[in-house]
């Protein structure tokens, strides 16, 4: 059901004659970006900066750090940035702090092109526009499946199982690479296993944590027993490393960002010899639960509010030809595009899958993020064997309990 | 130097230091006693392309009124140190009443993580900067017998690990001793052993880490003890040439009570410097294995809800184990003022 509004547009195929924003040229004063670093946003500011002129300067900043960047960045006065491209786990902070403006009226004035699933609307007021969709979802390599002679996995169960099969048949040793580096992404292997048997993070309507249940043990084996089926330097792994490690012949099952599809099929220089026999799917299920064990996530930019209003609407108009839906039309294979006009690739096949497989998004909780770090820092133990999971779940939780004490959501 | 002349000699630099490192510690001091304020949650409609839901959220305008009026946040006084993150007075009263024996309240102990970063930057500190000073000593004075024409070109490349910056240092380490890199490969067909990896074990990690630091800190030591054996008395040297004495006798007897003064003061350089220890730890994606105090006051300030209070009580910490840790060469230097004063 809330998954339908998605796919009105990704099906929505409003096809060509769409009117394509052009660059503001009468537009003056300052657009600054702060965004994160991977292809589909880079597609974007490239757009974006084309449309400098002499009476218009356009800055980009490109980083991987920009959650650490964005609050300090944008309380100065005037923010450093104008624009903020985020997801809904990383705008939460910016809104917390109350460092966006509200957009209604930019998007009377020149939303024209925008849909109505791609206004983040918080409390009746559009806070942020969104333009694609991501999810971590299922890579495998369909040969060497066939070769060990298994259908593709549905749960994390069946991953296991074809780990088994194709170790056994001597095609690999260890065929499994998932993003297990602590920092954030460990982090995320768990939530994903966690919110793939429909745990709850915290107690009905409170801040308090209740993760150490039946539910976090059985994420935290499960994430123990594919860790067996991993090389042996797995904690070192972020999803960067999936690529060459399926190009290296190493893995031939992996999960990770849709955001980042398009390097491991036909046409990527990062996986040239691998990409003809890769196939993306929906992110395996938890046994006994009926939707991909992986949370959806949408990207979007959000407008500073601490700088002149004549810059903010440069920099709404600067954005509307940024993100117009020619971009959808041209590189439709960088991302699952929510912009009008939009026709799914083979790219996008694995996002679709699990938002229609009902995913859940990442939780928008204020205290989530401190609950990820809690997570991320206290896990290694357990897989490395050193304690078990109970004591590792404890040792989240109160990790977790001082720092949502410390922040003031717990008192 | 009468007092006076020196007085005004060392003000600009007083000044400087009062400004960039006297202030922000009191500021940092002072945070360490704050945290933020109690937070005002509301519950609002919030709708994306997924579809609309009740969500909890901050109340800005109400946290930035309060925050514009007390800007420093919620007193808190000691609790942030002695809180389970730091010195978890109560977690060690509860292990050590509860634990059956020594090594299960140790190992108790160093699962808190301000314990275990203490103990991970305590070993680093300890291995790292005896043998530093050790390679340090031996390179300056293989070099020091070079005929000078090889000289130049020798010393640039050992300090080549100064110039690089740490974290790129430990990122090319990273790659090397990846299983397809050239010291991980390497060491797979010297052991025969095909699953060896030096980023999979604790301590293998470990030990990767401290190669690394000692092969950044050599050249720092080498270069300056270069500089100390040019000026080793000639004529002391060569009387004890005519005496007879062996390379080994004249590089015990004349050359290392020479460096002596040096040597400590290297030693001390390198406890502050080592003590510090974090670059490594996130360029050899070593965080699953190894984290130090400067890592704990780093990840507290990342990510969307940076724990001020939590890294400015770190921060402390640290400035007080790094006063324990030099307090016998201070305690030294402060005789040596009296005797001569």
């Amino acid at each position: 059901m809330t998954h339908r509004l998605l796919f009105a547009a990704v099906a929505a195929i409003h096809l060509a004659g769409a009117a394509s924003a052009e660059c503001p040229t009468d537009a003056t004063g300052s657009v600054r970006i702060l965004s994160n670093d991977f292809a589909a946003l880079n597609a974007i500011n490239e757009r974006a900066l084309a449309c400098a002129t002499a009476n218009l300067t356009m800055t980009a900043n490109q980083t991987t750090q920009h959650t650490d960047l964005q609050v300090p960045a944008l309380t100065a006065n005037p923010a450093e940035y104008t624009v903020k491209f985020g997801a809904n786990g990383s705008m939460t902070a910016l809104l917390t702090a109350g460092l966006l403006r509200p957009l209604d009226d930019l998007v009377a004035k020149y939303g024209q092109d925008l849909l109505p699933t791609q206004l983040i609307k918080i409390d009746g007021k559009v806070m942020a526009i969104a333009f694609m969709a991501n999810a971590e979802h299922f890579f495998f390599r369909e040969d060497v499946l066939a070769a060990a002679g298994i259908a593709p996995p549905q749960t994390w169960d069946d991953v296991l199982a074809a780990a088994e099969a194709i170790r056994a048949k001597g095609v690999m040793q260890n065929p499994l690479g998932l993003s297990y580096a602590p920092g954030w992404e460990l982090g995320q292997g768990f939530v994903n296993l966690y919110l793939g048997q429909d745990g709850e993070f915290f107690q009905p309507g409170s801040a308090v944590p209740s993760i150490n249940n039946a539910k976090g043990l059985k994420a935290l084996e499960t994430m123990k027993a594919l860790a067996g089926y991993m090389g042996p330097d797995y904690l070192t792994w972020s999803s960067d490393a999936m690529a060459p490690l399926l190009e290296a012949n190493t893995i031939a099952m992996s999960n990770f960002w849709g955001s980042e599809a398009a390097e491991v099929l036909p046409g990527t220089e990062k996986a040239p010899t691998a990409a003809p026999f890769m196939r993306l799917a929906a992110a395996p299920a938890m046994a006994g639960y009926d939707h991909p064990a992986t949370t959806i996530w949408w990207d979007g930019f959000g407008i500073a509010k601490n700088i002149s209003d004549a810059d903010a609407e440069a920099t709404f108009r600067v954005m509307m030809h940024a993100i117009a839906p020619e971009l959808a039309t041209e590189k439709p294979q960088l991302a699952v595009w929510l912009m009008k006009g939009y026709v799914p690739t083979p790219a996008a096949a694995g996002v679709i899958a699990s938002v229609q497989g009902g995913a859940p998004a990442y939780p928008t909780v204020p205290y989530m993020n401190l609950m990820h770090t809690a997570i991320d820092d206290n896990i290694v133990g357990f897989l490395k064997g050193e304690e078990t999971a109970e004591q590792a779940l404890t040792d989240a939780e109160a990790a977790y309990t001082i720092a949502a004490r410390e922040a003031g959501f717990i008192q | 130097m009468p007092h006076r002349t020196f007085t005004l000699f060392i003000l600009p630099s007083m000044l400087a230091m009062l400004l960039f490192i006297a202030l922000p510690l009191v500021s940092v001091v002072l945070q360490s006693f704050y945290v933020e304020h109690a937070q005002a949650l509301v519950q609002v409609e919030t709708c994306d392309p997924f579809g609309c839901k009740t969500e909890i959220r901050v109340d800005a305008t109400a946290m930035q009124a309060l925050n514009a009026k007390e800007p420093q946040g919620r007193f808190n006084g000691f609790d942030t140190y002695l809180d389970g993150a730091h010195l978890a007075v109560d977690e060690l009263r509860t292990i050590w009443t509860r634990a059956p024996d020594m090594a299960a309240g140790l190992s108790q102990t160093l699962n808190l993580p301000f314990y275990r970063a203490l103990l991970f930057t305590l070993v680093y500190t300890v291995v790292v900067s005896p043998l530093s000073l050790g390679l340090g000593f031996l390179i300056a004075l293989s070099v020091n017998i070079l005929p000078r024409v090889t000289r130049g070109g020798v010393i640039y490349i050992t300090l080549l690990p100064m110039i690089v910056p740490s974290v790129i240092g430990a990122l090319t380490l990273f790659w090397m001793i990846d299983q397809n890199g050239i010291i991980g490969s390497f060491l797979q067909w010297m052991t025969g052993d095909n699953t060896l990896s030096l980023k999979a074990s604790g301590a293998l990690a470990w030990a990767t880490l401290f190669a690394h630091g000692v092969w950044s800190n050599a050249p720092f030591v080498f270069i300056v003890f270069f500089a100390a054996l040019q000026t080793v008395p000639r004529d002391t040297l060569e009387a004890a040439m005519v005496d007879g004495a062996s390379r080994f006798e004249r590089l015990r007897l004349v050359t290392l009570p020479h460096l002596a003064p040096i040597a400590t003061f290297l030693m001390l350089i390198l406890i502050m410097d080592n003590f510090r220890v974090f670059e490594s730890i996130v360029g050899l994606s070593a965080t699953a294995h190894a984290s130090s105090l400067s890592s704990l006051i780093f990840f507290a300030l990342r990510g969307d809800t940076p724990l001020f209070g939590s890294a400015a009580a770190t921060s402390m910490l640290t400035v007080i184990c790094i006063f324990v840790l030099l307090l016998p060469s201070l305690r030294r230097a402060w005789t040596g003022f009296r005797s001569k004063a």
